[in-house]
């Protein structure tokens, strides 16, 4: 691991360093540094600021700080009645051990577990811009079906962040320019020709918080998860969703898919298809479909298509049958 | 910096790039936390962190100021074993040994974890039984095995719960 200089962030750190990163739980910056990945001369570790708080909004929202460990907000009553689909999304998420650790800034912020990145002696345009994208032909089983470029198919490994899209959280971002707020759907980018920049975020803003609009149908929400074990992997697909049906005809919805995309993917063109629609698994999977359908998947990834539209019909199934 | 590891203070000077596993096993001594992947995929080098578990190769020592570490050393001797370490040895839940203080470690979290009514992903209902054999198994994930010694780990586990 390369050396770098260590201290505690002031509250508000405008004007970091070129080369100095944040650290907050560590999880995936330790390990990126010690691959060689991630090289900061200086790190400026955020966990002493006070961003540990999960506190309920006048209008019924919670904002959850930035720094609060994802086993407490998973745990946090709050979250498992009001927003239930973002405490399973966690609880999907890691290990116990991790999760003790990781932070929901950082889990936002954390990089694309594609082989080809966490390689440094690898060519990669996201770590080495320029250099070529070995995943399109080689390995690429678990990468991006939708939003990926020719430089690029990385996808966003978070469960927590696939929640957060459905349930349009936004992100509180501090930095030189002063505090502004960032829809989470919008924090990561496409990659297009420049891969290199996961999120719009500039160098040295901090996210501060994540809040959780009113949102009282979110009381009927859930996270679904296909991974190759049990337990402690990766997506290779997920869909996080919320419904209210009304007699038998969807209301409103909320739906988002992980694991196919460079961002957690906000199915808005299957909750235009599915409102007014009968709340029925046809609906459910003609919905997938229709957003689907801009899925450009690589030779041995085309099964995420299905996958998807299995989970969102299985998940939007259940989450009907509770309605009724 | 100042660490308390199993309730002794430590005054540390160290490369800011050391990890708290390797602070325990090269600095301190303390050689019951293992290096198994470096990379927090094993779960070989769990320890309890102001009272929580986490792999310890992934923590930076220089964040850690003041904190209290709890390590597999501190948990039981041989002569007054931990009630997991006791239920490690009545079920035989170990072959190799190598994963053991770690998933002993993480065990102690996750009982307490269990204690302060955390679900976990495999949680249902609203009366669940945290600790029935799915759950042992999911909420010890994050500690492999390759011996393959897990079927008597749950046993021991239980034993140690007094369940």
């Amino acid at each position: 691991m390369k050396t770098f200089d260590y201290r505690t962030a002031d509250r508000s750190s405008a004007g970091l360093a070129p080369e100095a990163m944040f650290l907050a739980g560590g999880t995936n910056l330790v390990d990126l540094m010690k691959l060689g990945v991630a090289t900061p001369d200086v790190l400026v570790d955020v966990t002493k600021l006070p961003l540990d708080g999960i506190t309920e909004r006048p209008d019924g929202g919670v904002r959850i700080g930035a720094t609060v460990r994802n086993s407490d907000l998973a745990a946090d009553p709050r979250i498992r009645r009001g927003f239930p689909v973002l405490s399973q999304a966690l609880l999907a998420g890691a290990s116990g051990q991790l999760r003790n650790m990781a932070t929901t800034g950082g889990n936002l912020l954390q990089r694309t577990r594609c082989r080809y990145f966490m390689d440094a002696t690898k060519p990669c345009n996201k770590h080495a811009p320029g250099t070529g994208c070995p995943a399109r032909e080689g390995d690429h089983r678990n990468l991006a079906i939708l939003g990926g470029s020719e430089a690029c198919v990385a996808t966003h490994p978070s469960d927590m962040a696939v929640a957060l899209a459905a349930l349009g959280a936004v992100v509180r971002v501090d930095g030189a320019a002063g505090e502004r707020t960032v829809p989470v759907t919008d924090l990561h980018r496409l990659p297009g020709d420049t891969p290199q920049r996961d999120t719009v975020l500039e160098h040295g803003e901090m996210i501060t918080a994540v809040d959780l609009p009113a949102l009282p149908f979110a009381t009927r929400s859930a996270y679904r998860k296909a991974r190759d074990r049990a337990s402690y992997a990766f997506a290779v697909g997920s869909v996080a969703a919320a419904l209210d049906v009304d007699d038998g005809v969807v209301r409103e919805v909320r739906l988002a898919f992980g694991a196919v995309a460079p961002k957690p993917w906000r199915a808005t063109v299957a909750e235009e298809v599915l409102r007014g629609r009968p709340a029925t698994e046809e609906s459910f999977r003609a919905a997938a479909d229709a957003e689907l359908e801009a899925a450009r998947p690589l030779r041995d990834n085309a099964y995420k298509i299905d996958l998807i539209r299995n989970l969102t019909a299985a998940v939007l199934t259940r989450l009907a049958g509770e309605a009724r | 910096m100042r660490l308390t590891v199993n309730d002794v203070e430590h005054d540390l000077d160290l490369d800011p790039r050391t990890t708290l596993l390797d602070a325990l096993r090269e600095h301190l001594d303390l050689t019951g936390a293992k290096k198994g992947c470096d990379h927090g995929q094993c779960g070989a080098c769990t320890v309890l962190l102001d009272g929580r578990r986490v792999n310890s190769c992934l923590v930076l020592v220089i964040a850690q100021q003041d904190a209290r570490v709890t390590t597999i050393e501190g948990l039981g001797t041989a002569e007054e074993p931990h009630p997991l370490q006791r239920g490690f040895l009545d079920h035989d839940g170990f072959q190799c040994g190598y994963c053991t203080p770690g998933q002993i470690c993480s065990a102690a979290g996750m009982l307490d974890e269990v204690e302060r009514g955390w679900p976990s992903a495999v949680t249902a209902g609203d009366d669940p039984d945290l600790l029935s054999d799915p759950e042992i198994r999911e909420r010890m994930s994050g500690n492999l095995c390759r011996c393959g010694a897990y079927p008597n780990m749950v046993p021991a586990i239980r034993q140690a719960a007094g369940r």
